[in-house]
C-alpha cells in the first residue's frame, strides 16, 4: 500500500504541526521541528520514488470528510512524479531550515505551520475526488498565508499576505466551479467517476477555462502573477523556496490533473490558448525580473517566467495531443515535467541562497550588497550553480528540460492547422528570448551581490551560512548538476506519466554508458549529450588552468581596481541592478511597462545634486487589478445602504423578493 | 382516495386560506387572536383528517400538538400579552384594506398558478393542499408587511407555520422530528418575542415597530 505510506508520513507531518504549537519557545524546537519534516518528506520522497518504480496505481479509501462518501486517495505515475517533487524540495528545505531557522525572531508563528504546509501539499498530489482536493488546496493555501504574514509587522507584509488569500480564494473558486461542471448533474465527486463520464466539447471548453485561471493564479501565470511577487519574498526563505519551488508545481499537478486525465479531449485551439498564456508569462516574467533589485522578488518573477516556459510545454502537448501526435505530445508533456523537477531543484536553491545572504547581512536589495564572494564563498559558488542553471547553461539540468521543449516545439511543422504552425515557432523564439534574458538577468543578480566591493558595512561583517544550510544547497547543487549531466535517466522515469497522458512516450534513452546522447525523437534527429559537454567543459577548464599555471607568475597579487581615471573610487560607483538593466529596460520595458526615465539637472551654479529617476508602470495593475479594485469598492459603497434599512423594509424586501421569484417560476414558459 | 375524502381536505384547506384572508383585514386584537385560534383549530381538524385517510396515525400527534399549543396555549398567552400591555381596545391602523385584499388574491392566484404547474404528475389532494398552503404562507407574509404593531407581527408569523404545517401534512411520509421540532421552534419563538415585547414596552412606551426603528443604534 504505497498510498497509505504517503498518508501515514501526512499524519506524521501534521502531528508534527501539532508538536510544534505546544513546543515551538523551546531551544530546541528549532532542529526537532524541522529535522522530524525533514525526515518524514524522505520518507515519503522514498514512497514515491518506489511508487513511480513500481509503476502499479495504489488506491485508498478512508472514512474521513463527507459521511458515506469519505476521501479518496490515489497515487499513479503522475502523482508520484510530482510526490518526488513536493517531498524532495520539502527534505531539502527542512534541513535547510535546521540551521536558517535559528535566526528566526519568531519561531512560534513559523514552525507550526511549515509541517502542516507539507502535509498540505501531499494530501492535494494523492486526492483522488472533488472534495479531498479542494479541502487540501484550501489548506495548503491557508498554511501558506500564515507563513507568509508570519512576520507580520510591515504593512507592506500584510498587503502581500491581503493579495495573497484575494488571489487564492479566487483561484479556489475557480476549481470549486470547475469541478463542479465535471462532476455533472449527478454530482459525483470521485476523480474515477468524472473521468469516465467525460464532459462535452462545452464544458471542457468552460472547465478549462475554469482550471486556467484556479491553478494558474496559484502557478502565477501573467496576469495573475500578481500575489506571488510580494508574497514569496515576505516569508522566512525556506518557505519562499517551498512556495515558490513547489507550491507552484502543486499548481501545475492541478492542471496537468485535471486537463489532461479528467477532461479527455480537448480542442486544438484551446492548446493554443495555452501556448500563448504561457509564451507571454515566460516573456514578461523574465523582463519583470530584471527590473528589480530586491533579490528575492527577482527570484519571484523568475519563478513566473519558468511557470511560462512549463505551461507551452503543456499547451504543447495539449495541441499535438488534439491533432493525434501522440509521440511529440509525449515529448512537450516530458519536456513540461523534467522542467518541473528541475525547476523545483534550482529555485529552492537560489532562495536558499538568497536566505543566506539576508541572514548573514540583514538585506535583501541588490544595492547594498555586493562582494559577497570573499565572505560567503561556498554560498556563492552554490548560488551560481543554481543561476546557470536557471538561465539553461549546459550541462547543467534547466539547458536539458528547456531543450527538450525546443525539441517539441521543432515539431510543429507536423500541425495540421495553419495557426499552430505559426504560433509555436514564435512561442520558441519568445522562449529563446526570455532564455537569454534570464541569463542576463542572472549575471545582474550573481555580479551585483556576489561580485565587486561592498557596498554596506554589513556585507563586510557577513559571516559564511551554517552548515547544515549549507549541506543544502550543495546537495541541491549536486543534483542540479545529475539532472543535467544524466537527463536520459530521469526522462525515462518520466515515461510512465506521459504514457498515461498522452498514450505514447519517448524512446527509452540508453543509461548504460554515461555518455550515450539523449534522443528525444529519434536517432535521426538532435540529440543531446550532458556527459559529453560537460566532460568537454571540465577538459577545457584543466587545459586553461594549467596553460596558464605553466605560462603566468605562480604568485597571487591584489592591485587596486582601474578607477576609469575617476578619482573617487567609492563603492557606489559600482555598476548597480539598475544601471545593469537600463539596456534592457530601455529596449523592451518603454513598451512592456511603459518605463520612462527623467534627468533634473540643476541650473548652472546651483549646488543642488542633480536627480535620475525612471518610472515603470505594471501592466497587470494597471489594466487588471486597479479596475476591478475600484469595481468592486463601488458596489460595496453602492451595496452598504442595505445594511441599515428598518425591520419593516427589510420584510418587505424578503416578501417582494418572494413573490417576484415566484411571479417569475410561474411564468417560466 | 374517495371523492368524499379528498372534498373534505379541500374544504378544510381552503378554509384555512379564508381565514387568512381574515387576518388580513381586521384590525383589532382581540378578534386577530380569535382568528388565529380558529384557524389553528381549522388546521388540526384537517391533519386529523389526513391521519385518518392516508392511515397515519403519528399525524394525530401532530393534530394534538396543533390543538393544545396552536388554538388554546399560543392565543391564550397572547391574550394574556395584550391585557397587560394594556393594547387590547386599541384599533391599528391598518393601511388601506381595499389594496391589501386584492394583494392578497392576487398571491392566492399566483400561489395556484404555480403549484398546479409546478406539480403536475402528483396526487391531486396533494397539489391542491401544496397551493392552498403556499397561499397561507405568501398572506402571512403579506401580513407582516402590512402591519405596524408587533403583536400582529408575531400572528402573521404563527400562521405562516400554520401554512408550512399544512403543507408537510398533505405530503405524505414527513417525518415525525421535524414536525415536533417546528412545533417547539413556534413555542420558543413566542416565549422569546413575549419577553421581548416587554422589554420593548418597558423601554419605549410603544410596541409600534415603526417607532422602534428611531431608536436603533447604528443610524445616525
Amino acid at each position: 500500500m504505497l498510498v497509505g505510506n504517503v498518508l501515514l508520513c501526512v499524519a506524521a507531518l501534521i502531528g508534527v504541526s501539532c508538536f510544534a504549537v505546544w513546543a515551538c519557545r523551546r531551544p530546541w524546537a528549532n532542529s526537532a521541528i524541522y529535522g522530524a519534516s525533514a525526515v518524514f518528506c524522505a520518507v515519503a520522497l522514498a514512497g514515491a520514488i518506489a511508487a513511480l518504480v513500481g509503476g502499479a496505481a495504489s488506491t485508498l479509501t478512508l472514512p474521513l470528510g463527507l459521511p458515506w462518501i469519505g476521501m479518496h486517495f490515489r497515487i499513479d505515475a503522475l502523482a508520484a512524479v510530482f510526490l518526488c517533487v513536493v517531498n524532495l524540495g520539502g527534505a531539502a528545505a527542512g534541513v535547510f531550515a535546521l540551521g536558517y531557522g535559528r535566526h528566526e525572531h519568531a519561531p512560534q508563528r513559523v514552525l507550526p505551520f511549515f509541517p502542516a504546509f507539507l502535509a498540505a501539499m501531499n494530501l492535494v498530489v494523492v486526492a483522488d475526488d472533488a472534495f479531498a482536493f479542494l479541502l487540501s488546496w484550501e489548506f495548503m493555501s491557508l498554511t501558506s498565508w500564515a507563513l507568509v504574514v508570519s512576520h507580520d509587522r510591515s504593512a507592506e507584509t500584510l498587503r502581500a499576505g491581503l493579495i495573497y488569500i484575494v488571489m487564492a480564494s479566487f483561484g479556489t473558486l475557480s476549481l470549486l466551479l470547475a469541478f463542479g461542471i465535471l462532476a455533472g448533474p449527478d454530482g459525483h465527486y470521485a476523480f474515477s467517476w468524472m473521468r469516465a463520464r467525460g464532459p462535452n466539447p462545452n464544458e471542457t471548453m468552460i472547465a478549462m477555462f475554469l482550471v486556467l485561471f484556479g491553478a494558474g493564479s496559484k502557478a502565477g501565470i501573467f496576469p495573475l502573477h500578481a500575489w506571488l511577487p510580494l508574497a514569496h519574498p515576505a516569508a522566512p526563505s525556506q518557505v519562499s523556496a517551498l512556495m515558490s519551488g513547489v507550491m507552484t508545481k502543486v499548481a501545475v499537478y492541478a492542471f496537468v490533473r485535471i486537463v489532461f486525465d479528467l477532461l479527455g479531449p480537448i480542442d486544438w485551439r484551446l492548446g493554443m490558448v495555452v501556448i500563448g498564456v504561457g509564451a507571454v508569462t515566460a516573456l514578461l516574467g523574465v523582463l519583470y525580473a530584471l527590473m528589480q533589485h530586491d533579490l528575492k522578488r527577482l527570484l519571484a518573477y523568475h519563478t513566473v517566467e519558468n511557470i511560462g516556459i512549463i505551461f507551452v510545454g503543456l499547451g504543447l502537448a495539449l495541441a499535438f495531443r488534439a491533432n493525434g501526435l501522440t509521440a511529440a505530445a509525449a515529448l512537450a508533456v516530458t519536456a513540461a515535467l523534467f522542467h518541473v523537477f528541475n525547476h523545483s531543484l534550482f529555485k529552492s536553491l537560489l532562495f536558499f541562497g538568497a536566505g543566506a545572504v539576508q541572514a548573514a547581512t540583514g538585506e535583501r536589495d541588490m544595492d547594498r550588497l555586493g562582494g559577497l564572494m570573499h565572505t560567503m564563498p561556498r554560498t556563492a559558488v552554490t548560488f551560481l550553480i543554481g543561476a546557470a542553471a536557471i538561465s539553461a547553461l549546459p550541462p547543467l539540468n534547466g539547458f536539458a528540460s528547456e531543450w527538450l521543449t525546443f525539441q517539441a516545439a521543432f515539431l510543429s511543422p507536423s500541425f495540421p492547422q495553419w495557426g499552430l504552425r505559426l504560433l509555436t515557432p514564435a512561442s520558441a523564439a519568445i522562449l529563446a528570448l526570455s532564455a537569454a534574458l534570464a541569463a542576463a538577468c542572472f549575471v545582474k543578480a550573481f555580479g551585483v551581490t556576489f561580485l565587486g566591493r561592498a557596498r554596506s558595512e554589513a556585507v563586510n561583517l557577513a559571516r559564511e551560512t551554517d552548515k547544515a544550510s549549507q549541506f543544502a544547497m550543495f546537495a541541491l547543487a549536486g543534483a542540479c548538476g545529475v539532472a543535467g549531466v544524466f537527463p536520459g535517466f530521469f526522462t525515462n522515469l518520466l515515461g510512465p506519466v506521459a504514457q498515461f497522458l498522452t498514450a505514447a512516450r519517448i524512446p527509452a534513452q540508453a543509461i548504460a554508458a554515461p555518455w550515450s546522447p539523449l534522443l528525444p525523437v529519434a536517432a535521426s534527429h538532435n540529440s543531446y549529450s550532458g556527459f559529453v559537454i560537460a566532460g568537454c567543459l571540465i577538459v577545457a577548464t584543466a587545459v586553461v588552468a594549467f596553460a596558464i599555471r605553466l605560462v603566468a607568475n605562480g604568485a597571487s597579487r591584489r592591485g587596486a581596481a582601474w578607477d576609469c581615471g575617476y578619482p573617487d573610487a567609492s563603492a557606489m560607483t559600482q555598476y548597480t541592478a539598475g544601471s545593469f538593466a537600463q539596456p534592457i529596460r530601455r529596449v523592451f520595458a518603454t513598451i512592456a511597462f511603459r518605463a520612462r526615465e527623467m534627468v533634473f539637472m540643476p541650473a548652472p551654479g546651483d549646488t543642488a545634486p542633480a536627480e535620475f529617476k525612471a518610472t515603470l508602470h505594471d501592466p497587470a495593475w494597471d489594466l487588471l487589478y486597479t479596475p476591478v479594485g475600484k469595481a468592486v469598492g463601488f458596489l460595496a459603497d453602492s451595496l452598504n445602504r442595505f445594511q441599515f434599512l428598518t425591520i419593516r423594509r427589510y420584510l418587505n424586501l424578503v416578501f417582494l423578493t418572494l413573490v417576484f421569484l415566484l411571479t417569475v417560476l410561474a411564468l417560466w414558459p | 382516495m374517495s371523492t368524499f375524502a379528498f372534498d373534505v381536505s379541500h374544504f378544510l384547506a381552503g378554509s384555512l386560506v379564508l381565514l387568512s384572508f381574515f387576518l388580513l383585514y381586521q384590525d383589532r386584537l382581540p378578534p386577530l387572536i380569535n382568528i388565529f385560534a380558529a384557524q389553528s383549530l381549522v388546521l388540526a381538524v384537517s391533519i386529523a383528517w389526513q391521519a385518518q385517510t392516508q392511515n397515519a396515525p403519528h399525524l394525530l400527534v401532530t393534530a394534538g400538538i396543533a390543538l393544545c399549543f396552536k388554538s388554546i396555549v399560543i392565543p391564550f398567552v397572547l391574550y394574556r400579552l395584550i391585557r397587560d400591555l394594556r393594547i387590547h381596545r386599541t384599533v391599528e391602523t391598518v393601511v388601506g384594506i381595499g389594496p391589501t385584499m386584492i394583494a392578497g388574491m392576487a398571491l392566492v392566484g399566483l400561489s395556484m398558478a404555480l403549484m398546479m404547474r409546478a406539480t403536475s404528475g402528483i396526487a391531486d389532494l396533494a397539489r391542491e393542499d401544496l397551493a392552498f398552503s403556499l397561499s397561507v404562507i405568501l398572506l402571512g407574509l403579506l401580513m407582516m408587511v402590512t402591519r405596524r404593531n408587533a403583536v400582529s407581527q408575531v400572528i402573521g408569523f404563527m400562521s405562516i407555520e400554520n401554512g408550512l404545517v399544512l403543507a408537510a401534512t398533505g405530503a405524505k411520509g414527513m417525518p415525525f422530528v421535524v414536525e415536533m421540532s417546528v412545533a417547539f421552534s413556534v413555542l420558543i419563538a413566542l416565549i422569546v418575542i413575549g419577553i421581548f415585547l416587554f422589554r420593548i414596552r418597558e423601554r419605549f412606551d410603544t410596541v409600534d415597530v415603526a417607532i422602534l426603528d428611531r431608536f436603533r443604534g447604528e443610524r445616525p
